[in-house]
């Protein structure tokens, strides 16, 4: 992508960053509209490889809910939310369940773990 | 006759955080009230991350930080009782309450926390016109039903309101399958953070019609759909801007309201703006003993500060039923000037406030370059710049103690242009 307009959310100002493709840059894009640097490598990070931790919940038999919700232990890659999101509701556990028990072990070759974030007894 | 020292109402993290720092106080004999099946309150419900970053200095989903305290709680060994119902407090600190183990219970205690927490507006208090079919609940229940219960709402969704937990359910419709189509607020700028704003709509295309509301409602048994329109600066929807968009859903998200049925059955005093009980520095109410934080108090955005307030009202409660706290002759109130809304605690008695006194404020519009002013009587005694503040963000003002002379009346909040 060459550019792209972005709210920024490293604090409440909310500043609205352009990013743009500059090969004369050290990481290759030009950031402008921030405030401060912190903006800059947000903006570069969003542009080049953006990252979300997802939040969701998982299907539970015999326990006091019929649901356990569930988070990734680390970021994963935004295009692969909803691939992540179709392995997440594959999932049937039996309770009980302790909080930071791995659900799924390196959904999708990520690296990263999907675990539980309560106890469901 | 059941005896406690101390009694907090509402499990949630408000009642959880006050009971611990109690304990930690000193005081042995307390016991939680929750009328949910479990602790934890709204927590329990709100999955997703970003709680805890003031509080832990790392990012947990809101599950998550509530196990930190119910772990902590159930440690220290403090008694609780859940799916039991409050039904009446009176001014001598006598609990009428009921559940289907214990039966009907009365309840004497020294001092009470009310941390009932707040519930959400819902379609009657906006009176908007149209049919009432099925498929138009609040965020809040939807978020329920999704993430607790294990039903889905609906596959085609429209959202009133951009307050956080509307936002937040936005996403998490999407997630689940459903098509948003759009979030409409009625004011020039969204009632939630920026953060919310950006991952939870921009993430996902959905767009926010700023200055949008919703006209008509369709549908007999099923919602059908809903007639969204711009409004004009005073709020009334413009001719000819009306857009029909299809839908099964429409999830509310416009605004909270403290619950204080019971705070106002015991006749302590109410701050209309906050629609909550008028507090002094150790979230005491007008009636000495009785103690009030969290959202029954003023509605927060982060649940990190409703912990933080919530352990003063802990530590005063102990004191309190030790006999600890000092009675001051000079009362001094805070006002709201120029461009705040509120500010909590109300009421100030100087001679308890160790170190720094804690202001929360919100701000009535969007101010960018602004100075944030403290005045003690007439006097500036404190002053910041800010580059924005927004309606939707509650402020914190700290300020040392030896800053605050001892004889004054009222300490003011005002906002001021640079340069004047």
């Amino acid at each position: 992508m060459l550019r792209k307009e972005i709210t920024c959310i490293v604090c409440p100002i909310g500043c609205r960053l352009l990013v743009e493709k500059d090969d004369k840059e050290e990481l290759g894009y030009k950031v402008s509209g921030n405030k401060c640097t912190r903006g800059e490598d947000y903006g570069i990070k969003e542009m080049t490889n953006p990252t979300r931790v997802i939040t969701s919940t998982v299907k539970v038999l015999n326990g006091l809910l019929p649901r356990v919700p569930i988070k990734t232990d680390g970021p994963v890659p935004k295009d692969k939310i909803f691939k992540c999101m179709e392995e997440i509701d594959k999932v049937v556990i039996e309770a009980p369940i302790n909080i930071g028990d791995i659900i799924i072990l390196d959904i999708l070759n990520t690296g990263v773990n999907v675990v539980a974030t309560r106890d469901m007894k | 006759m059941i005896n406690y020292d101390i009694v907090v109402i509402g499990g949630g993290p408000a009642g959880l955080a006050a009971a611990i720092e109690a304990r930690k106080n000193g005081i042995e004999s307390i016991l939680v009230i929750e009328r949910d099946r479990e602790l934890g309150g709204i927590l329990q419900q709100c999955i997703h991350n970003g709680f805890g970053l003031h509080e832990f200095n790392e990012e947990l989903t809101g599950p998550e930080y509530a196990d930190r305290f119910i772990k902590e709680l159930e440690d220290m060994g403090i008694d609780y009782k859940i799916d039991t119902m409050v039904l009446h407090v009176d001014n001598k600190k006598n609990i009428k309450a009921i559940n289907s183990n214990d039966g009907f219970m009365e309840i004497s205690t020294k001092a009470i926390i009310l941390s009932m927490g707040c519930r959400e507006r819902t379609r009657g208090a906006l009176a908007i016109p149209g049919s009432r079919p099925a498929g138009i609940l609040t965020a809040g229940t939807a978020q329920r039903y999704i993430n607790m219960e294990g039903y889905m709402v609906g596959k085609k969704a429209f959202i009133l309101g951009s307050g956080d937990i509307g936002l937040i359910m936005a996403r998490r419709l999407t997630l689940e399958g459903a098509k948003v189509l759009g979030v409409a607020e009625i004011m020039p700028y969204s009632g939630g953070l920026t953060r919310n704003i950006v991952q939870c709509l921009e993430d996902y295309d959905i767009p926010l019609f700023l200055s949008h509301t919703i006209i008509d409602i369709k549908g007999k048994d099923r919602l059908e759909g809903v007639w969204v329109a711009e409004v004009d600066d005073k709020r009334i929807p413009i001719k000819g801007t009306e857009k029909y968009y299809e839908c099964d859903t429409l999830l509310l998200s416009v605004g909270l309201i403290p619950e204080n049925e019971l705070s106002n059955n015991l006749g302590i005093k109410m701050d209309s703006r906050t629609q909550g009980p008028i507090v002094n520095e150790s979230m005491e109410t007008t009636i000495s003993g009785i103690f009030a934080c969290g959202n029954v108090v003023h509605v927060h955005d982060l649940v990190d500060y409703v912990t933080e307030e919530s352990r003063r009202a802990g530590k005063f409660a102990a004191k309190y039923v030790k006999g600890l706290i000092k009675n001051s002759e000079n009362i001094v109130k805070t006002n709201s000037g120029t461009g705040i809304g509120y500010i909590v605690p109300q009421i100030i008695r100087i001679e308890n406030i160790d170190k720094k006194l804690k202001l929360f404020m919100r701000v009535t519009d969007v101010y960018t370059n602004i100075k944030l002013i403290i005045k003690a009587d007439e006097n500036v005694i404190s002053q910041q710049k800010k580059k924005q503040l927004n309606p939707g963000e509650m402020e914190m003002v700290n300020i040392p103690l030896d800053k605050i002379p001892s004889d004054i009346a009222k300490i003011t909040v005002e906002l001021v242009k640079e340069g004047e």
